[in-house]
């Protein structure tokens, strides 16, 4: 399997990072830096990484089902998620997430049909003090009314 | 960037620089005095480092408080294994987002912060532990660190002092748990972020097996200041027993919701009404969390007199955390908060401890059915009785976490159950349901 000159790059200095014998550390980034360009943890994503860090398949997948970031199915170009913990709720994020499922006409960790936009109802981002917050990506939003929502949405759609 | 309006009530040592152009950059940072308190502990002695930052009555920021001084000394200086130092920057509790804030501003603070205490325990590496979906801050930290190689405040021989030091950013990929100390050296390996048991400590047996300094991102942040100004000042900003001041993150309904820099021991009605502008739309206080969801919860009343510092909210029964207060007016349902924060420790709790694993889901469970309004009078009783026979009973806080706000809630709310007990949905809200349960 190869990877863009970048992420091999980030690869190669991920494995240089820990003390000798010790490159299984560098799993859970390199699953992660992975997912964002293959877009989702395929099986041969697992076994590519397995071999490169030299641990096995199936302890690949042990430790990247306790992570809520990796996924085994591919999400949406654009990953939109919105928070509803505490801080959040206080700020109406529940109605604001009822508002994207309505927007979007899709639920919880669901995609388009396009495949393009997908939604995430998710724990604490750490916005809480600019709530309610959501992340595209890894872009965050603050203080997001349901306009705002909208119209964040309208430009995903038009750079389609 | 700042995302809100600082308040002439701070007081400014961990954020002295925020609002200079460009603090994240070393050349402001250097021009700034930045690196100077390093250089001046590699003159110091290890004994005498440690000593300073007992004086400073530092005490660690992620939520459990311990004094830094004495944690950095249980380190076996001489053990020939190599130490490490870890910054936990995986910010997840509930109402917390202030590391965030300390990282994109001044990120090289965090760097010296490091180095001083690398001198003092004789470690020459370290690891950033950054949540996730921080990833912006993975790219400022590893920006910083570049920039510190470059100019020789990382690597071999770092400006002659003899001293060398290494440091990574290291990226975590959603997990609240692998904020808890002993989950996150497991995450630091590879693994999954399951508790260990304790002890040995990590200042003893850390990351890769060998004796680690872990402490929050906040927790290093202060360290070039006391070394710099001496522990003794430091100290003297805060109360008899925790100096210094504490990033203190309003959220929930104030007029102006931030992350301030107070002293310790500011008082909680000054910091609700002054610096967070009161209580929005004209409404009281009903319910106050000093330091993130895991947190008791105080009513308006036990609020009275209340200042921001350990002593203070312990003789309340709860705790300052983290530093995320949650403020939450006379309109909101107690029943709906409960089931939210309960729904969150469901969610992140690992299943390795039965009483965590199974309390929060049954605690989800009967909380959702009692806000949708088919709760039983008995329901009320049994949700305390779960969550105190979770207390204490797990590898790691999080099951603690769960319960205590829980308890909290059913013993000083208990009249707010008692109102969804007519068969009909939130009594105190015309959408009764809360999305995804």
């Amino acid at each position: 399997m190869t990877f863009s000159p970048a992420l091999e790059e980030r690869f190669a200095k991920l494995l240089k990072s820990y003390p000798p014998g010790r490159q299984r550390s560098a799993l859970v980034p390199m699953l992660l830096y992975a997912q964002d360009e293959v877009g989702s943890i395929t099986d041969e994503l697992i076994d590519e990484i397995a071999t490169r860090i030299g641990i096995t398949a199936l302890q690949v997948t042990e430790v990247m089902s306790y992570y809520s970031m990796l996924h085994r199915t591919p999400m949406g170009k654009y990953h939109v998620q919105v928070c509803t913990n505490i801080s959040c709720l206080l700020h109406d994020g529940d109605k604001l997430y009822e508002h994207a499922c309505r927007k979007l006409g899709i639920g919880h960790k669901e995609v388009t049909a396009d495949g393009q936009i997908s939604l995430e109802e998710v724990e604490c981002m750490g916005a809480c003090s600019w709530a309610p917050a959501i992340q595209v990506n890894y872009d965050f939003h603050h203080k997001v009314t349901p306009e705002q929502l909208d119209g964040i949405i309208d430009g995903l759609r038009k750079k389609q | 960037m700042l995302f809100n309006e600082p308040s002439p009530l701070e007081t400014r040592v961990l954020t002295r620089r925020f609002g200079t152009p460009d603090s994240a950059s070393i050349d402001t940072y250097l021009k700034d005095d930045g690196y100077q308190a390093f250089l001046k502990a590699s003159k110091m002695k290890p004994e005498e480092i440690i000593e300073e930052v007992k004086t400073s009555n530092l005490r660690g920021r992620g939520g459990a408080g311990f004094p830094t001084g004495m944690k950095w000394s249980f380190v076996p200086r001489t053990s020939p294994k190599p130490k490490y130092i870890v910054v936990n920057g995986d910010e997840s509790e509930p109402g917390t987002c202030k590391d965030r804030v300390l990282i994109e501003n001044d990120p090289h603070q965090l760097i010296e912060g490091v180095l001083i205490a690398g001198l003092a325990v004789d470690a020459h590496a370290g690891y950033i532990y950054i949540r996730g979906e921080y990833r912006y801050l993975i790219e400022v930290m590893e920006k910083a660190i570049a920039e510190a190689y470059e100019k020789g405040w990382l690597g071999k021989n770092i400006q002659g002092t003899g001293f060398d030091f290494d440091l990574y950013a290291h990226s975590g990929a959603g997990a609240y748990e692998c904020g808890e100390e002993s989950a996150l050296l497991e995450s630091l390996e590879g693994k999954r972020g399951i508790p260990r048991i304790r002890p040995p400590f990590p200042a003893v047996v850390g990351a890769f097996q060998c004796p680690t300094v872990l402490n929050n991102v906040e927790t290093f942040f202060a360290v070039p200041s006391i070394i710099r100004d001496g522990g003794a000042a430091f100290a003297a900003l805060g109360v008899p027993k925790a100096g210094g001041t504490k990033m203190t993150c309003l959220t929930g309904h104030v007029n102006r919701p931030g992350v301030y820099e107070l002293k310790l021991g500011f008082p909680v009605k000054q910091m609700i009404e002054e610096v967070g502008g009161g209580i929005w739309k004209g409404r009281k206080l009903k319910a106050f969390i000093p330091g993130g969801s895991s947190c008791p919860v105080l009513t308006a009343e036990e609020v009275e007199g209340a200042t921001m510092d350990y002593d203070s909210m312990a003789g309340r029964k709860t705790m300052l955390g983290s530093g995320g207060v949650i403020i939450i007016d006379d309109h909101t349902c107690m029943v709906k908060a409960a089931l939210r924060i309960m729904r969150f420790y469901a969610h992140e709790s690992c299943g390795w401890c039965i009483p965590c694993r199974e309390g929060t889901t049954w605690l989800r469970k009967i909380l959702t059915r009692f806000h949708a309004g088919d709760g039983t009078r008995q329901d009320i009783n049994l949700v305390g009785d779960i969550a105190k026979n979770m207390l204490g009973r797990t590898f790691c806080p999080l099951g603690d976490a769960a319960a205590m706000p829980t308890i909290s809630i059913v013993e000083k709310f208990r009249h707010e159950f008692e109102d969804h007990l007519n068969g009909k949905p939130c009594p105190y809200e015309q959408q009764g349901s809360l999305v995804g349960v």
